[in-house]
């Protein structure tokens, strides 16, 4: 360090725990006040994006699984609803509501997974555990439906992999019946814990023109008071016919962030229950002969079937030239895929429009200014997954 | 809110808006480059559109399709009124040669990431912009990763196993 440089060059990350993954901040530090703060990404780059390109449409479908892997089903929907709008296909109401159903739960999931990673970074060790007991029902729930726990490429293009499983109900009920019982030990531990009051409120403030300036969305948009949720400004899967709430924040700090992500898990156990109740019966795939695969069991016993399904297998499907954008909710903010075609099979672009790597750009007005320790509030609040920040 | 902005834009910028489309209930204009930060900034301050929300900044690569005659790169602004709940895109075709275009970091601060992504993959140069380096991809590499002459399997930093000699691409097309 030379005589007149003031600052020290602190490097947090690549590895360090409370980066959630592989984050690197450049940070200029005077003392204990971060004078700047530089996120420096792409270590988990791996050119998602181009090999989307490079595949077949529906092939495409396990790739979005491995972005946000932390909410697998939300991307799978978000892909899934643009090609399904590229090519013009409607599906069946059942679908509609099994989708509904299962995105809500991996948002419970997902802010379950950054309910604990967040409490763990600011010292309240045990609710790590507490969370991902709770998560660990969602996480049985997606290897009933799709056979896997985490890249679960369940949801796919014009329905679903297959039919829902017999116990599905009695499964969602259990863990809406647990997870709010649960809640309420939550609230003890955390909500009105004066240490954690004391490491969240006032910390890693954004207003209301900043974020927007920012471009951000979802619950960091949400808790400076903006109302943006996709879900009610453009309903997509039929969440017009569901009733909840939207929570607001009014301060735009991590408590009101945190009091936000709570309220939003008992709003989606809302949604999921309305799911089940009203679950209609029905095919659980569109019939589009020659875009949507054939039912698997119809593959089996019927000679039309099967040469659909290895035709649309082997040489997938023309998508008409033009480009479609469809924004989902996902649970860290507005997840959106532009998909061109151009009249081949294949994809021209396929461009994610990640919320978490959206978010982060905020992150120097975040810290800049404050202390040392509360960049690492201001990274847990944000709720990153680099996953999809690096693509 | 579709025929407001068509004439919003007609009434304005007419000599710069050179094509409208709707293509599956989804309205995109095409713009002049030199305009896009002065369309922009029209939008975004006129009372009645409120068009406050940038979105998102992509691009398309059309090299080798007939569209390309048009321009190789076709940059897409994606903005969103909240006011009206109303999504639509703005387009800029630029040429294959040295794509260039204003910036919009004066507008919007979350546009500098976006664009230094697509500067990162694609190599379209945002004039003006504060800082405009590579955002993803390592510093070694060399090239333009989603552009469509940019091999799929090719590995550039040193550590790569297949650097000097890259297998075919296996290209479904």
């Amino acid at each position: 360090m030379s005589a007149e440089k003031k600052t020290v060059t602190l490097n947090m990350g690549p590895q360090h725990p409370s980066t959630h993954g592989v984050l690197r901040v450049k940070l200029e530090l005077d003392g204990e006040r971060v004078v700047t703060a530089e996120p420096i990404i792409g270590y988990l780059h791996t050119g998602i994006e181009k090999t989307m390109e490079s595949m077949l449409y529906y092939k495409a479908i396990p790739a979005t699984d491995r972005m946000d892997y932390l909410a697998p089903m939300s991307n799978n929907l978000g892909y899934c609803l643009a090609v399904e709008k590229l090519m013009d296909i409607e599906v069946p109401e059942k679908v509609k509501w099994a989708r509904v159903c299962l995105v809500e739960l991996t948002r419970v999931a997902s802010h379950l997974v950054w309910l604990g990673t967040h409490s763990i970074d600011l010292g309240a060790m045990s609710m790590l555990m507490y969370a991902f007991r709770e998560r660990e029902l969602i996480i049985d729930l997606y290897e009933a439906c799709g056979g896997q726990r985490m890249m679960t490429s369940y949801i796919r293009i014009g329905g679903l992999a297959s039919d829902l499983p017999a116990d599905f109900e009695k499964k969602v009920r259990n863990i809406i019946k647990t997870i709010r019982e649960k809640m309420k030990d939550y609230d003890k531990l955390l909500t009105e814990n004066p240490i954690f009051i004391m490491r969240t409120k006032g910390v890693a403030v954004i207003s209301a023109e900043d974020a927007i300036n920012y471009c951000l969305s979802g619950p960091m948009l949400r808790g400076c008071g903006v109302n943006y949720d996709v879900r009610k400004a453009n309903p997509y899967s039929g969440y017009e016919n569901f009733d909840f709430d939207v929570p607001l924040g009014k301060n735009g700090d991590a408590y009101d962030r945190y009091l936000i992500r709570m309220e939003e898990m008992r709003q989606s156990l809302k949604i999921a229950e309305q799911a089940i109740d009203g679950m209609p019966e029905g095919p659980y795939r569109a019939h589009v002969p020659g875009v949507v695969l054939p039912p698997k069991e119809d593959v089996l016993y019927k000679m039309e079937s099967m040469i659909f399904h290895f035709k649309i297998i082997t040489d997938g499907f023309e998508a008409p030239v033009g480009s479609v954008y469809q924004a989902i909710e996902s649970p860290k903010g507005e997840l959106g895929f532009y998909i061109t075609g151009d009249g081949t099979n294949i994809p021209r672009r396929v461009r994610v429009r990640p919320p978490s790597f959206v978010n982060l750009g905020a992150l120097p007005i975040l810290t800049e200014g404050h202390l040392l320790a509360d960049v690492v509030c201001a990274i847990g609040s944000i709720d990153i997954v680099l996953g999809e920040v690096d693509r | 809110m579709r025929t407001e902005l068509s004439e919003f834009l007609k009434s304005k910028f007419a000599d710069s808006l050179t094509e409208q489309e709707l293509f599956r209930d989804q309205q995109s204009f095409v713009v002049k480059p030199d305009s896009i930060v002065s369309v922009c900034e029209a939008l975004l301050n006129d009372e009645n559109l409120e068009v406050k929300f940038l979105a998102d900044i992509t691009c398309v690569d059309w090299l080798g399709h007939e569209q390309e005659k048009q321009g190789r790169f076709e940059v897409v602004y994606n903005l969103y009124s909240y006011k009206h709940s109303y999504r639509f895109f703005l387009k800029v075709r630029l040429d294959g040669e040295s794509p260039c275009v204003r910036t919009l970091t004066g507008l919007w601060k979350g546009a500098n990431w976006l664009e230094r992504e697509v500067f990162d993959l694609f190599g379209i140069k945002f004039e003006g912009h504060p800082n405009l380096t590579k955002i993803v991809t390592p510093d070694e590499l060399e090239g333009h990763p989603l552009r469509k002459d940019f091999p799929l399997t090719w590995e550039q930093p040193v550590f790569s196993w297949n650097k000097d000699d890259p297998p075919e691409v296996r290209n479904e097309r």
